[in-house]
């Protein structure tokens, strides 16, 4: 299996606090990658070393096959980003903001309007080409944010808590669109505060004060820690936590 | 890298379309107070009350004081004899300006060709003893050139204009270089730094930082529109004050032109800066509003006089941008002189724009880290 991640000893330190602690584990291609942990563990902070924002303090990574150290520009070319705020502009139009964002990464004209017609259909939102953001409701945002976050192609995308104040049924319509996309090969690297989304990771790793307590399917680790859901594998290891973000 | 950055300075100008608000505004700006100004500036002064003191008494000096008289404009209350009772006049308050004849005018003219009226007005409003002053001057001019009819030697009398209290007349010409420094203060700085802000509260900030797009680029896009946006300003606001308020560029245009955008830049800068530590976009307004609106308006020196002001404020006031440029637009645009007149103040703006926007770049680079 290719490994699109793989970090050794990964390690992030703000002076004397050590936010990441050598962290060390791989991605698989195509892989839904879950990265859970409370607030303050240092989920953030690992992320945005991933996707070249900070620089480790030592250890070793890579993403897409780039070093986090010394090719932060090629891993950016490489990686798609969402985050919870969605980052849509609301006064732009859904096909204004599509070609904004595959613009920004170099996509072609000609490339950009096929793309666009595409994922207008794919989110069957043809009619609303040319309807301002700001009118769309949520759920359609957060599709549209998370196809604009792809639009570029992206061999990963790390998709930081997606689903923060979404309803259930808009989540699970979602997670659909998160299979369509790994099963296109893109690897979905995602955190989350919801554990029912754990259980649809391939895989989850759940940090605990800086160092990675646990790694595994979902179905494993319930076994390791004789737990019914992963809410109970979670609240074993997070109640051992020392730090929070308060 | 080029269509990646036109592509972002098109959405720029996509987001300064959209929001009709503030678009009204950055152009209506500048026109209402050009506008509201030039009306202010054509009201017709009626029957202002003047003295006359004529210490020639002659036949000229009575006909000119007859055709003053009969005049819509001015209303002679009385005939003075000595300065102290000039000086009591302009005191009461009630009087706006005294023409005063030197002895022997009439002997002057008719021997020497020439003699001298002194005009004397009350500027503690500037535009009113501007008005004044220029009808007086053009009733002297009108009766001087009727006494040259057919004369081979031309005569000439010349009005001496006196300004008391306000000697440099701040008000009318002032307002135009001072609106100018407000609109681009107020379009740069605080455009500038809400529209940077805007993206990090949205949170599309972090997405553009993870995209491979450039910092620099960024900053480039956020600038573009609002420098753009300012230079149709500066040609709106040359172009009303040519029509509304018949004041034209008397130096070179080219010349303001550099000097504006220097300024504009200067303002850009500032935005940066100010975004920089902002997190909401109602900060970065305040913060533009209050680290520079106020002291544009304050220490500019075009509603207060920096000569007049405490040397702690004349100090400060060197630290604002828009002092420099200020004096640089009178010189250039009112006084018509040229870069050997503004180079000084020239170097100044330049060399606090480079300040400011390498302080304000380097740390927009460390914000990212």
């Amino acid at each position: 299996m290719e490994k699109v991640i793989q970090t050794e000893k990964l390690t992030k330190r703000f002076g004397d606090f050590v936010a990441c602690n050598e962290l060390s584990f791989d991605v698989d291609k195509g892989e839904i990658f879950g990265f859970l942990g409370a607030n303050g563990a240092g989920k953030t902070t690992a992320m945005r070393m991933l996707c070249g924002l900070l620089k480790p303090t030592s250890g070793k990574a890579s993403v897409a096959g780039f070093d986090v150290f010394t090719q932060t520009e090629k891993i950016k070319m490489n990686i798609g980003y969402m985050s919870q705020k969605f980052s849509l502009y609301d006064d732009l139009t859904v096909s204004e903001n599509i070609r904004f964002y595959a613009g920004i990464y170099g996509m072609k004209t000609k490339n950009i309007r096929t793309k666009t017609q595409e994922l207008l259909n794919e989110l069957g939102l043809q009619n609303e080409a040319k309807t301002l953001v700001s009118a769309l409701p949520l759920g359609w945002k957060q599709k549209l944010a998370f196809s604009v976050s792809i639009v570029h192609a992206p061999d990963i995308v790390f998709l930081d808590e997606p689903t923060g104040g979404v309803d259930p049924v808009t989540r699970r319509q979602f997670w659909d669109l998160i299979y369509h996309a790994a099963d296109k090969g893109v690897t979905v690297f995602v955190t989350t505060h919801y554990m029912d989304e754990a259980e649809y990771c391939n895989r989850v790793s759940i940090m605990v004060d800086g160092v990675i307590a646990a790694l595994d399917s979902p179905v494993n680790l319930k076994k390791q820690f004789n737990a019914d859901n992963m809410e109970d594998v979670f609240y074993q290891l997070a109640r051992k936590a020392k730090r929070s973000d308060n | 890298m080029h269509s990646q950055l036109l592509t972002f300075i098109k959405k720029e100008f996509l987001h300064v379309f959209r929001d009709r608000k503030t678009l009204l505004m950055l152009f209506g700006l500048p026109i209402a107070q050009i506008v509201l100004f030039g009306f202010a500036l054509s009201n017709e002064v009626k029957d202002s009350k003047i003295v006359v003191a004529d210490y020639s008494k002659d036949a000229t000096t009575q006909q000119i004081i007859a055709k003053i008289g009969s005049s819509k404009y001015f209303n002679i209350q009385q005939s003075l004899q000595s300065a102290q009772q000039l000086e009591a006049a302009f005191k009461k308050g009630d009087i706006k300006m005294a023409v005063i004849f030197p002895p022997n005018f009439g002997n002057n003219l008719q021997h020497t060709n020439k003699a001298t009226i002194q005009v004397i007005a009350d500027a503690s409003d500037p535009n009113l003893a501007t008005t004044v002053t220029n009808y007086v001057t053009n009733i002297i001019n009108d009766y001087n050139s009727s006494l040259n009819n057919g004369n081979v030697q031309p005569l000439q009398i010349t009005p001496e204009v006196q300004m008391l209290y306000n000697p440099e007349l701040r008000g009318a010409p002032n307002f135009v270089p001072g609106v100018m420094a407000l609109v681009f203060m107020l379009v740069c700085t605080m455009m500038t730094s809400v529209a940077i802000v805007k993206e990090k509260e949205l949170g599309t900030m972090e997405i553009l930082l993870v995209s491979p797009f450039r910092p620099i680029y960024i900053i480039i896009s956020k600038l573009a529109p609002n420098l753009i946006i300012s230079v149709v300003n500066l040609f709106i606001i040359l172009i009303l004050s040519s029509v509304f308020l018949d004041l034209q560029v008397k130096g070179s245009v080219l010349l303001l032109t550099f000097c504006s955008m220097l300024f504009i830049l200067t303002s850009l800068a500032v935005g940066l800066l100010l975004s920089i530590n902002a997190q909401t976009q109602e900060s970065a307004m305040t913060a533009s509003l209050m680290g520079m609106m106020l002291p544009t308006m304050l220490l500019t020196g075009f509603l207060f006089p920096i000569e007049n002001m405490p040397i702690p404020m004349q100090v400060l006031a060197n630290l604002v941008p828009s002092r420099w440029y200020f004096i640089i637009v009178k010189r250039v645009m009112l006084k018509g002189l040229g870069f050997e007149a503004v180079w000084k103040e020239t170097l100044i703006l330049a060399a606090m724009c480079v300040l400011l926007f390498t302080i304000s770049l380097r740390k927009f680079k460390i914000r990212l880290q």
